[in-house]
């Protein structure tokens, strides 16, 4: 156990982020009226993160004695990471002034899931990834918390934390289970001797409950039952970060684990990771077709996303896993701009977020109407916007590897998706309405989603500059 | 330079049409529709160019681009123009500023978003047509939707919502499959040619031969997407409700173009792509297109609403086209291909004189009417002269069409019956029928409704709309050679491509079978040795 130098460049991205967050909370006690300051340099640290992860992207290789992997998949991830929480930032800034949550500690905080996200992202080792996934969740159940007058905000954290520290319980224990039958937590060392490991029974005990671990954490059917609750009752912008770069945390590590480690696993995970995307897909669709609270909805439908990206998973291969690689990308631009959009409608105690009260929205706010227009189009995955390339390259995923049912359950249940996105066009354009807004969308807000409605159409229609990251990082 | 790049231009210069609208303040009325007008114009002129460039001798796909665009999955930016895609191609850039024009009044909220949708529509219409890589042709078929959706969603009549979503999920049921389908046809190219591509010249030459089970999915895949869209009975039921409530100019676009695209989808994919499952299908096909022909025309006959009368009677129309498809003709195929444009022009006129007179009297029903030719002769004129034609009266444009299918049919090899023809060509009585005694209730007898008396007569706009029409159903009817010598060779190359295919699929077949032969008797001697 030697300590090298250079191994504190190797994970700059991930310093730099701790350094900010660290230096938010200093700031917001020495300066008075902290909040542009606080903002402006949480903003500046993430920049400079962004860019020194996206340096490191080329350079492969291990630090910390393997237990951190530097570049390709760490980096991209990195950046996927580090550019949702920007988004996450410029929605915030106003709603969280209107809803009169604003303490620095909750960027700080979301800060700090970061960092727990990007050692998630180049964790080479169980124990890395452990606390990666602990730093992250902890965030995550005091900001589902941070409107603390607000009943639905308490619930949601406190079943959030309950059930997550349970789902914890079974990642610890799938760990140690397979710490047991390998001897290493060390992944590459367990991705030596998988073949040795697959005919053991105390592995595969270990693998499943690694499996519902990570099945809680990207809240896949039948252990999403905390998603639709959390979703709801959290502040509308941190729902957004959770669904989207938690979830992307998430099967980061389950990448990393699933196919780095154990290889893409045999046939009989394979076929365990296809019932779980049925399932997540047909439950998420069919429930969120009753919602009347979009944000709800959002949230069932979140479930059946994961169910579409556990396809890749199904299919274990190359392909399989640049196609879950980019849909998390594209799932985290549209999705943050589909809960931006719903952060700057909302007032009040959960107010503005039903169907009914969506009516009308086209004429009185044309912009963020065509915004969101375009938002639950590629969520709904039609061309030419980048949730129907993340779907395609998925479904050839599995057809290449001969899991063609599965693309026939995907598109149908995709289908059933359609119907309850558009609704939301439906309210918006087809009926007349008096929506009004509390305030005015901020510049910065709208900055955020016109960059996500860029983003969500640049990759639909140039998919190959996110593609091509995706390749060869194992 | 200007011809390598044609295409390019006539796909994407609505497009840059509806980016310049979005640059003008919302409440600018006139300038919106004039922008949207020139650019439409502007595309029809370079149809035309095409059009006369074109060289109908050649039976190959002329004008082509192929470009790269996602390497790692060899998709490219693939488009190319022959015999069947030209005239269709010409028939939406010519649709398009008639539907513009059309709407000039009509449309009196939301105008800017309106236009561009329209503009958006074209681009997604133009490229279906053109589009020859499967990727591509189905982000254009998919993309398409979107505009449409909201065209009728949103400036449709009053079960507008209802009509919009179930055009929107029809659809997409049937595309969706299509989608497995075509990612099946690429991984199938990867195994055979060694990688993943949806090229569509390549998939010619691979997916013949794919065996007959599956082929058969593949097939019905992409058939049901495009009878859905024709539509074929029993698939029609969401016809009636999209073409009701759209607005005017959604009407004409949708049966002037729109359900062409199923029908040159069957031309395009199907038959060339899986000729044995083709075979396998066909009679099925056929018989469900005759009874369409049938079914359509005798519920356009009891309908009290003018607009749903015209909307039945495409049922029937689009039922000759696909009969016409699969007789397998010479004849039958020219003439699907000519009546398709047909179709276009005489249904999309009837739509719009439809709401020419809705928007003058509010009302749609038969009953409401009576005598206005009395009123409003020019009109009367113009809807006999389009009745007329989409009855298939001799020297119009409807007859070219359904005389060329129904002799190939009757002609037809493949469908070995010549009943097909007899009971198809009993849609022609039915449609005269249907049209005339309309035309007679509408515009003959008494005027005896005190609304309708004060009815005013077509002006300059409306005029402006339906001559073009006129001068093209009359030149069809009259000399269709201009348009048919340029679809001969296409449609003939068509034909021997299905026919080859057929053979391909036939010596493959037998391969394997020759192989599970060899395979048999070497089982057999090694059991006899254990």
């Amino acid at each position: 156990m030697d300590f090298n130098p250079t191994d504190l460049l190797h994970i700059l991205p991930i310093i730099i982020v701790t350094v900010t967050a660290l230096a938010i909370l200093i700031l917001e006690i020495t300066i008075k009226r902290a909040e542009p300051v606080v903002f402006a340099f949480s903003l500046i640290g993430l920049i400079a993160a962004g860019v020194s992860a996206i340096s490191l992207y080329p350079q492969s290789g291990t630090a910390f004695n393997e237990m951190v992997s530097i570049g390709g998949f760490a980096s991209f991830f990195h950046v996927a990471f580090i550019v949702v929480t920007i988004l996450t930032f410029l929605i915030s800034r106003q709603y969280i002034e209107r809803m009169g949550i604003y303490h620095s500690e909750y960027y700080a905080i979301i800060l700090f899931s970061l960092v727990g996200m990007m050692l998630i992202a180049s964790s080479l080792d169980l124990l890395m990834l452990f606390i990666g996934i602990e730093l992250m969740s902890l965030s995550f159940y005091i900001l589902a918390g941070f409107m603390r007058t607000r009943l639905t905000s308490n619930e949601s954290a406190l079943k959030y934390f309950l059930l997550g520290a349970f789902a914890t319980g079974f990642l610890v224990y799938g760990i140690a289970l397979v710490y047991g039958a390998s001897g290493t937590t060390n992944l590459a060392s367990i991705a030596e001797q998988i073949d040795q490991l697959f005919t053991s029974t105390l592995f595969w005990m270990g693998v499943a409950m690694l499996t519902m671990g990570f099945s809680f954490k990207i809240a896949a059917v039948p252990f999403h039952m905390w998603a639709p609750d959390v979703y709801e009752g959290a502040p509308t912008t941190v729902t957004a970060f959770m669904s989207t770069a938690g979830k992307a945390a998430a099967f980061a590590g389950f990448l990393i684990v699933v196919m780095f480690s154990f290889a893409g696993g045999t046939e009989k995970l394979q076929d365990l990771f296809a019932i779980l995307a049925v399932a997540s897909m047909v439950v998420g669709n069919v429930i969120a077709i009753s919602q009347h609270n979009l944000k709800r909805m959002l949230a069932y439908s979140s479930i059946a996303h994961a169910g579409y990206m556990l396809i890749g998973f199904a299919a274990a291969s190359e392909l399989g896993m640049s196609g879950v690689m980019f849909y998390i990308v594209a799932y985290g631009f549209m999705n943050i701009g589909a809960f931006g959009v719903l952060s700057m409608t909302e007032y009040g105690e959960n107010k503005n977020l039903t169907f009914d009260e969506f009516k009308g929205l086209a004429t009185r706010k044309p912009f963020v109407a065509a915004l969101m227009a375009i938002f639950m189009f590629s969520l709904s995955g039609i061309p030419p916007f980048a949730g129907f390339f993340g779907k395609y390259y998925i479904f050839l995923a599995a057809i290449q590897e001969g899991y063609t049912w599965l693309a026939i359950v995907g598109v149908l249940a995709s289908v059933i998706g359609v119907y309850y996105y558009i609704r939301v066009i439906i309210y918006m354009y087809f009926y007349d309405g008096d929506v009004t807004l509390e305030a005015e969308p901020s510049y910065i807000g709208m900055t955020a989603l016109v960059l996500a409605a860029f983003a969500v159409l640049q990759m639909g229609i140039f998919p190959s500059t996110v593609l091509r990251l995706t390749v060869g990082l194992f | 330079m200007f011809e390598n790049n044609l295409l390019t231009y006539i796909i994407f210069s609505p497009l840059v049409g509806a980016l310049l609208l979005l640059f003008i303040e919302r409440n600018k009325h006139n300038a919106i529709r004039w922008v949207a007008l020139v650019t439409s114009f502007v595309t029809f002129i370079l149809a035309v160019v095409l059009f006369l460039r074109f060289d109908a001798g050649e039976a190959g796909f002329q004008f082509l681009i192929q470009t790269g665009w996602i390497e790692a999955i060899d998709v490219g930016y693939r488009v190319g123009v022959d015999g069947i895609s030209l005239l269709l191609v010409l028939l939406t850039a010519f649709i398009m500023p008639i539907s513009i024009l059309a709407s000039w009044s009509s449309i009196k909220h939301r105008v800017k978003e309106y236009f561009v949708f329209l503009l958006l529509l074209e681009v997604g219409m133009i490229g279906v047509f053109l589009a020859l890589d499967l990727f591509l042709f189905y982000i254009f078929w998919e993309a398409m939707l979107i505009p449409m959706y909201f065209i009728i969603g949103v400036w449709g009549g009053k079960d507008r919502i209802y009509a919009a979503v179930k055009f929107f999920l029809f659809t997409m049921v049937g595309s969706l499959l299509m989608l497995v389908a075509i990612i099946w046809i690429g991984v199938h190219a990867s195994n055979t040619v060694g990688n993943f591509t949806t090229n569509l010249l390549v998939l010619y030459e691979i997916s013949p031969t794919i065996p007959l089970a599956l082929q058969s999915w593949m097939f019905l895949a992409f058939a049901l997407s495009f009878l859905i869209k024709v539509p074929l009975f029993p698939l029609h039921t969401w016809l009636p409700d999209a073409h009701v409530e759209a607005p005017t100019a959604g009407s004409v676009i949708l049966a002037g173009v729109l359900l062409k695209m199923g029908t040159y989808g069957l031309l395009r994919f199907c038959l060339p792509l899986f000729p044995a499952a083709t075979y396998e299908y066909m009679s099925l096909i056929s018989v469900l297109a005759v009874i369409g022909i049938i079914y359509g025309a005798l519920v356009a006959m009891v309908q009290t609403d003018v607009k749903k009368l015209i909307a039945y009677s495409s049922v029937s129309h689009l039922g000759f086209i696909v009969l016409g498809i699969f007789a397998l003709t010479e004849e039958a195929v020219q003439g699907s291909i000519i009546h398709m444009v047909n179709h276009g022009l005489s249904t999309g006129a009837l739509f719009l004189l439809v709401g020419m007179i809705y928007e003058r009297r509010h009302s749609r029903m038969i009953v409401d009417y009576g005598g206005v030719a009395k009123v409003m002769p020019v009109f009367a004129a113009f809807l006999l002269l389009m009745s007329l034609s989409s009855i298939g009266l001799p020297g119009l444009n409807g007859f070219v069409g359904e005389f060329l299918i129904l002799l190939g049919a009757f002609q037809s090899q493949a469908l070995d019956s010549y009943w097909y023809a007899i009971f198809a060509a009993s849609g022609v009585i039915l449609a005269a029928v249907y049209m005339l005694w309309m035309y007679q209730r509408v515009m003959l007898g008494d005027l005896d409704k005190p609304e309708n008396q004060k009815l005013t007569d077509i002006g300059g706009r409306e005029l402006a709309t339906l001559i073009p029409i006129a001068i093209f159903v009359v030149w069809i009817g009259v000399y269709p050679s201009t348009f048919l010598d340029k679809t001969e060779a296409s449609g003939k190359q068509l034909l021997e491509q299905v026919e080859r295919g057929r053979t391909m699929y036939r010596a493959a077949e037998k391969d394997t079978e020759e192989d599970t032969l060899v395979e048999n008797r070497i089982d057999k001697i090694m059991g006899e040795k254990n």
